[in-house]
């Protein structure tokens, strides 16, 4: 008995030894593999900030010295002060409206059946995916056949238009998750559609729409190929940033690109606060 | 007492399936109505045309006399209890019961009164302030009911309300349900595909089959007088026999079947030599013992013995290829001599008012 | 009188959306779409119907490399992104114990999408050129004598960096759909005697091919209109098809061949949006 007991132990354990060993490589090369993907994410953007403070005109290495240089320089650079004040005002507007037309947007292609919804559902997102330049140049066209002049608003219109799919996925997203019966409930108990939408449909999409709002912000913040058609003289941070790049890089560059990086984690931070849905 | 619901010819068609056809019934003022058949029979369909959030293709719905059936659901004096409860995630208890009587303009005193009144009536008014997720199934299934009940709707509405709670518990709100309807006095229309369900609560109960009425009647006229197979297999357990009338008189009828001829008991006339079938419950069948005679005696032979604790059911084969389930309480103590063994020969006897005949086409 | 308010209240729902819609997508596109047909005639264009603009897409080198080269580029950008980012989403969805840790690496790759496309692609551009970080890092610890300048102003500086800015948009979609995949079906294959490898193929990878169809979607489609890139690390035979639309419009003043250019980058865009629903819809579950 005892024989019989303890001899495929002693074969199983060499094989349940090899079971281990080989998990144990998989496990090594997969953590390796991340490792090298997030330095691969990671080190462009340290690259970035060390630069901006160190002491030489030249980008290269080795590190020269510690400075404040350029973020001075930026600090009494008044064109891209103005830069940044037209991105701020082109992203905050663009986010309202897009967000204005977004959410009835996946209300509707939600609750109403109506005819072409299927083109209407495969336009509204097309721009996730078509290249801003497309979008970019057909309104530029329309502008001009309609006689608009280049000006913020048009970047505006232009934003709103190209965001539309942000809102409308992350709404729709959410919404897909939501019981239609919660809105019939409101309806039952004597709600009428607009009432419904405040006080059930709203607060239970709040978190998404807060999310779509800030990613709509930061995408617009950044735009370059929507805007660099639907510009007139008035230049965003990010326009003006590119057109400073046609001229070389300078660590002012840098440090412009720190600020911004500091300015995402800031909005991602607040995003991963404000979308945080609440513990079930 | 007048209709409080009347359904006249109301149809639903989806592309080219009618889910509701041509349905017509009404509803007393104060009636437990239940609405019973299995899943894609309708009856949700139907539920929901009541409360307005389903469009008829056809027909008119009236309630309290004034014809509703394009009006919005938040303009009808109905409430319903959703099957998946639909408490608003978002606001407390209070605020969830509150939420239909704000609409209604009551006036802060009188809200919150009713919000009081409403829980206590299902004995939850310690969770005033907690959120729907804090809830156990069965409390949230409470708390839609007083959210319902609380604006005093003339109709409440129940779409498997009892669905998302486990066996025991559902046992429970079947006679809490039962008592609620009794207290408030509110019509109740519920929809269940489980007939126990139906059965222990409604006053009345509509048996639907593909998008039709099948029968409506008090539980105990669907049990003991199913008007067709599909009622009396849905509604209990039923065993069927295919046979032929041998001779027919004024009320009754000998069928000849599995090799014997019955006496039953007919409400429609029959002529001799009409196929038909006959359904009997397991219960009214009578096992004989030695020597003991009875009416319509069967004989056949056990080809199966389940034990449920309750007693034992007997499938039992007679002549002509047929199987009949037999249902026999134990006696007190159970001796292993008084079961029955497979392939011992029985007699049965059936009392001729506990035959159904139904018209053979039909099954 | 209420009700037909509240119906008017619904139809402005709609309303919005899609008056918004008619106005600043199709009918741009059809002006663009009329403009292909244009002839430029200096130093304006004239109207016409006629295809010449399209057949010079084809047949004029000038376009025609362009457009071999972008879809050379796009290509090998969805790929290498495939390549880095499949694993990733595998280990997170699959490997990865802890759940916290799941959370960091999933929220440490997406979070650079909130950080300035611009600058992601320039730094890339401080790193590979010729005075750039690397060349200088190479020097210093020895392995290079001199600058050289084969980093940068070619299409491999091209295809790292824009692997490198889309990497997030294989990640999302791919994680997604590996983690709906119930974990009882890969236990299956296992109880029933498959090993880890033949089950990843044969269970893992199609239940989440959804996912990567989308994935190669957006790397693919949004490399194929990127002009940014090329400008900043693409050099003197690095254009892309969105670069030479921006001339067009710009130095070259021919809105109708841009015009065709755009419209030609739209068919594909739509093209390859069809493509991934029909692979998306072959490897999911069949309604029952």
């Amino acid at each position: 008995m005892v024989m019989a007991l303890t001899t495929p132990a002693d074969k199983a354990a060499p094989k349940a030894r090899r079971g281990m060993m080989q998990r144990y490589a998989a496990d090594t090369a997969f953590m390796t593999f991340v490792a090298i993907l997030m330095a691969f994410l990671y080190i462009p953007i340290w690259v970035l900030i060390v630069f901006s403070f160190n002491d030489s005109r030249s980008l290269t290495w080795p590190l020269t010295g510690f400075t404040l240089e350029w973020y001075e320089k930026l600090w009494n650079n008044s064109q891209l002060q103005d830069a940044i004040g037209n991105s701020f005002y082109v992203a905050s507007c663009a986010t309202v409206l897009t967000l204005l037309v977004g959410v009835p947007a996946a209300l509707a292609l939600h609750r109403v059946n109506f005819p072409g919804k299927k083109v209407f559902r495969r336009l509204v997102v097309l721009p996730i995916t078509l290249p801003g330049v497309v979008t970019g140049i057909s309104m530029l066209n329309l502008f001009r056949v309609l006689g608009f002049n280049l000006s913020l608003e048009t970047v505006i219109l232009g934003h709103a238009t190209a965001l539309l799919a942000v809102v409308v996925t992350q709404v729709s997203a959410r919404l897909e998750r939501l019981p239609k019966s919660l809105e019939e409930a409101s309806a039952d108990l004597g709600a009428p559609p607009l009432h419904t939408f405040l006080h059930v449909t709203l607060p239970n999409i709040r978190s998404a729409v807060i999310g779509a709002g800030l990613l709509s912000f930061v995408l617009s913040f950044d735009e370059i190929p929507v805007t660099f058609f639907l510009t007139g003289r008035d230049n965003t941070l990010p326009m003006y940033i590119y057109s400073t790049m046609r001229r070389g890089v300078t660590p002012e560059i840098n440090a412009v690109g720190t600020l911004i990086v500091l300015f995402s984690l800031i909005l991602i931070i607040g995003a991963v606060i404000a979308t945080r849905e609440r513990k079930k | 007492m007048a209709s409080i619901i009347e359904l006249d010819k109301l149809s639903k068609h989806y592309a080219s399936i009618a889910a509701v056809d041509d349905v017509s019934f009404s509803v007393e003022d104060g009636e437990f109505v239940t609405l019973l058949g299995p899943s894609g029979c309708g009856k949700s369909t139907l539920l929901r045309m009541i409360g307005g959030f389903e469009e008829p293709s056809g027909g008119v719905i009236r309630l309290a006399g004034q014809d509703v059936t394009w009006t919005p659901p938040y303009r009808r004096d109905v409430n319903m209890v959703f099957q998946d409860y639909a408490l608003f995630p978002h606001m407390t208890i209070g605020e969830n019961i509150a939420y239909g009587l704000k609409l209604m303009k009551l006036g802060r005193t009188e809200t919150a009164q009713r919000v009081t009144d409403a829980l206590e009536l299902v004995g939850l008014h310690d969770k005033i302030d907690q959120r729907p997720h804090q809830l156990s199934g069965g409390q949230r299934q409470r708390i839609a009911l007083a959210r319902a009940i609380v604006r005093q709707p003339k109709v409440l509405l129940l779409d498997e309300p009892l669905s998302a709670l486990d066996a025991k518990l559902r046992e429970q709100m079947q006679l809490e349900l039962k008592h609620l309807h009794e207290k408030v006095g509110i019509t109740f229309i519920m929809v269940t595909h489980d007939q126990t369900e139906a059965l222990v609560m409604s006053d009345r109960v509509v048996v639907m089959e593909k998008g039709r009425v099948a029968q409506e009647g008090s539980p105990h006229l669907l049990y003991d007088h199913p008007r067709t197979p599909y009622v009396a297999n849905f509604i209990g357990t039923t065993n069927f026999l295919d046979g032929q009338i041998a001779r027919a008189a004024e009320g009754t009828a000998r069928i000849s079947v599995a090799g014997v001829e019955l006496e039953a008991v007919t409400d429609s006339p029959r002529r001799a030599g009409e196929a038909i079938t006959l359904g009997f419950r397991p219960e009214k069948v009578r096992l004989l013992s030695e020597g003991e005679s009875g009416e319509n005696e069967i004989p056949g032979e056990i080809a199966e013995v389940v034990y449920y604790g309750l007693g034992l059911r007997l499938a039992v084969a007679v002549a002509g290829g047929g199987r009949v389930y037999v249902d026999s309480l134990l006696p007190d103590r159970l001796a292993d001599t008084a079961v029955p063994a497979v392939g011992q020969p029985v007699r049965m006897a059936l009392s001729p008012g506990n035959i159904f005949l139904f018209d053979a086409e039909v099954a | 009188m209420t009700l037909l308010r509240e119906r008017l209240g619904g139809a402005a729902v709609l309303g919005i959306p899609l008056i918004w819609i008619a106005v600043f997508m199709l009918l741009p596109y059809a002006i663009i779409a009329t403009y292909s047909f244009w002839i430029k005639q200096y130093p304006t264009f004239v109207p016409a119907f006629q295809f010449g603009n399209y057949l010079n897409l084809f047949t004029d080198p000038q376009y025609s490399k362009v457009l071999i080269r972008t879809l050379k580029v796009s290509l090998l950008v969805s790929f290498f992104a495939f390549l880095l980012g499949y694993p990733f989403a595998y280990f997170l969805a699959f490997r990865c114990r802890s759940q916290a840790l799941r959370t960091w690496l999933y929220m440490a790759v997406i979070a650079p999408l909130w950080v300035s496309y611009l600058l992601r692609a320039y730094v890339w551009k401080t790193i590979l050129g010729t005075e750039g970080i690397l060349n200088s890092f190479l020097m210093s610890v020895g392995i290079l004598s001199e600058p050289s300048d084969i980093f940068l102003y070619n299409q491999f500086a091209m295809v790292v960096t824009l692997t490198y800015i889309f990497i997030p948009f294989m990640v999302m979609p791919v994680y997604t759909s590996l983690e709906k995949i119930p974990r009882n079906l890969v236990e299956a294959s296992a109880d029933l005697g498959m090993r880890p490898i033949p089950t990843f193929l044969r269970i893992t990878l199609p239940l989440s091919m959804p996912g990567v169809a989308a994935g190669f979607t957006m790397t693919f489609c949004l490399t194929f209109g990127d002009f940014v890139a090329p400008f900043l690390v693409g050099g003197p035979d690095g254009n892309l098809v969105a670069s030479v639309i921006v001339t067009q419009f710009g130095t070259a003043l021919n809105w109708p061949m841009g015009s065709a250019l755009a419209i030609f980058v739209l068919v594909i865009v739509l093209a390859v949006l069809s493509l991934s629903d029909r692979v998306e819809r072959a490897f999911s579950p069949k309604e029952a």
